[in-house]
């Protein structure tokens, strides 16, 4: 199995070393080319407007949507979840659009306002996760389609929608493999 | 659902936007309408100052945190992160800056020192710092008071890019020593760099700095940024180097795009076209000792 790191801008290295940890080979994503031959891809954390337009610059914004709708699984973290959006609250940047979900980007404020906290996630099992939000977003509602994951004051925070999985935390940041590795569930799911 | 222990201001948090800056380029900006400049050119973050450091070369006084009021424009006027710079030492600017809820104080050099012997004690605020350094000593002593970020010094306000490869050659070297002394030498390179020990170890286990590491001071070109990421850095700020030349936007989108794609020798070249004249500068090795502002902090 080999995972491709969107690798334009934000915390790349850390999904790597994670993913390595974890035994799965990973290429960074950088042009076009580099989305052959990977079994899923991650959308990790940056800055979404800075990430948006790279997209658009280095023609990887198309083929990734496609690769989506496709039924590649896409995992995206923060701005990741952003990108996959296809509504985002008083903003006209560029998107993948993959999933019926409306997102307020900055919605809890501004830094003084990011925080951590233990969550229990169902899906992934009862024990807490540990997540951490950098100035994030979440997503206030859904399609039907949409399947909804974590919930924290009525504030969506982790969801999935068939092949593409999104948080609004950074479980990169964390030593915790367990999200990564219900990524990867998913991805041996769609391979089987 | 249940959620438990929810914490905001810790150092986890303060560090981790320092992580999602990483291969982006942060902008000093002026006003506003330089802050939508540089946000449309893809910028990860702005820099709200008074004075880009060539003007506070250029024109002396005592420089200072900026007017509150023009930070507020800035802050209105982009969504992407905005950082402000405090004096060094000066605790009540910082807390000024972090009322005002910005997203990360630089404790600068680039701006007179408040203080002659002591930096903020950083781990006393909700708000991230990043701070300068010369070497790795100076950088985990500033990562021991608490800055979330370390960024190479070079000489502010010069368009010379040879102070920021000095320091940033000089970290490379001395992480390269800790992590090929053996456990014994350790106590005592932390007393040759004045760093603190369990900094040092955590260096020694990592094989880098354990925050994140930007370059700054000198960068004027898009091939000057790629550089300092050639050299190691995880992102780059441009002071006066976009805003003091012929064709800000476009400068600042070339940049851009050179350090997400460093190692494209092609697409630096494609994106260095026709940027007309860089900032004009000043070359440090003929500047005076008393000019230069990388000494200042300790």
């Amino acid at each position: 199995m080999k995972i491709g790191i969107l690798a334009l801008q934000g915390a790349v290295r850390e999904h790597r070393n994670l993913l390595r940890r974890l035994r799965v080979e990973t290429v960074d994503v950088l042009n076009p080319d580099d989305l052959t031959g990977i079994d899923g891809l991650i959308l990790p954390g940056g800055e979404s407007t800075t990430v948006g337009k790279l997209l658009v610059r280095y023609n990887l914004l198309e083929p990734i949507a496609e690769s989506g709708r496709r039924g590649l699984p896409i995992f995206g973290v923060c701005t990741g979840l952003i990108l996959l959006s296809k509504h985002i609250n008083n903003s006209e940047q560029h998107r993948l659009g993959l999933m019926d979900t409306w997102v307020v980007r900055n919605a809890f404020g501004r830094q003084p306002a990011s925080f951590e906290a233990d969550m229990v996630i169902p899906a992934i099992d009862s024990k807490p996760f540990h997540a951490v939000f950098i100035r994030a977003p979440y997503i206030e509602k859904v399609g039907d389609s949409v399947k909804i994951l974590l919930t924290y004051q009525e504030k969506i925070l982790f969801a999935e929608q068939g092949n593409i999985l999104a948080a609004a935390f950074h479980p990169e940041l964390t030593d915790d493999t367990r999200i990564h590795e219900y990524f990867l569930r998913k991805i041996r799911n769609s391979l089987s | 659902m249940s959620e438990i222990n929810k914490r905001t201001g810790t150092f986890a948090v303060k560090a981790g936007l320092a992580e999602m800056l990483k291969g982006g380029v942060i902008m000093d900006v002026v006003d506003p309408a330089q802050a939508k400049i540089a946000e449309e050119a893809g910028a990860v973050a702005v820099m709200a100052l008074e004075r880009v450091p060539s003007d506070i070369r250029a024109q002396g006084g005592v420089a200072r945190m900026s007017d509150p009021e023009m930070i507020i424009g800035i802050q209105q006027a982009v969504t992407i992160p905005v950082m402000a710079k405090a004096r060094i030492g000066h605790i009540v600017e910082a807390r000024v800056l972090e009322a005002l809820e910005i997203d990360f104080i630089d404790e600068s050099e680039v701006l007179t020192p408040a203080d002659e012997a002591y930096h903020i004690l950083k781990s006393d605020f909700a708000v991230p710092f990043v701070c300068g350094a010369r070497n790795l000593g100076e950088a985990l002593r500033r990562i021991g008071e608490g800055a979330a970020m370390i960024r190479t010094k070079g000489e502010a306000g010069t368009g010379d890019i040879v102070e920021a490869v000095r320091h940033i050659r000089r970290v490379n070297e001395d992480i390269q020593r800790v992590v090929s002394a053996s456990p014994m030498e350790l106590m005592t390179i932390a007393k040759e760099l004045g760093a603190p020990y369990e900094l040092i170890l955590q260096v020694k286990e990592l094989g880098r700095l354990p925050v994140v590491n930007f370059a700054a001071g000198g960068i004027a070109t898009p091939a000057d940024a790629a550089l300092m990421m050639e050299l190691g850095c995880d992102g780059v700020f441009v002071g006066s180097g976009i805003f003091k030349s012929d064709n800000p936007a476009k400068r600042a989108k070339a940049i851009v795009e050179a350090v997400a794609h460093y190692k494209d020798a092609k697409l630096i070249a494609e994106v260095s076209k026709g940027l007309g004249e860089a900032m004009r500068g000043q070359s440090v090795a003929r500047m005076e000792e008393k000019d230069k502002i990388a000494d200042r902090g300790w």
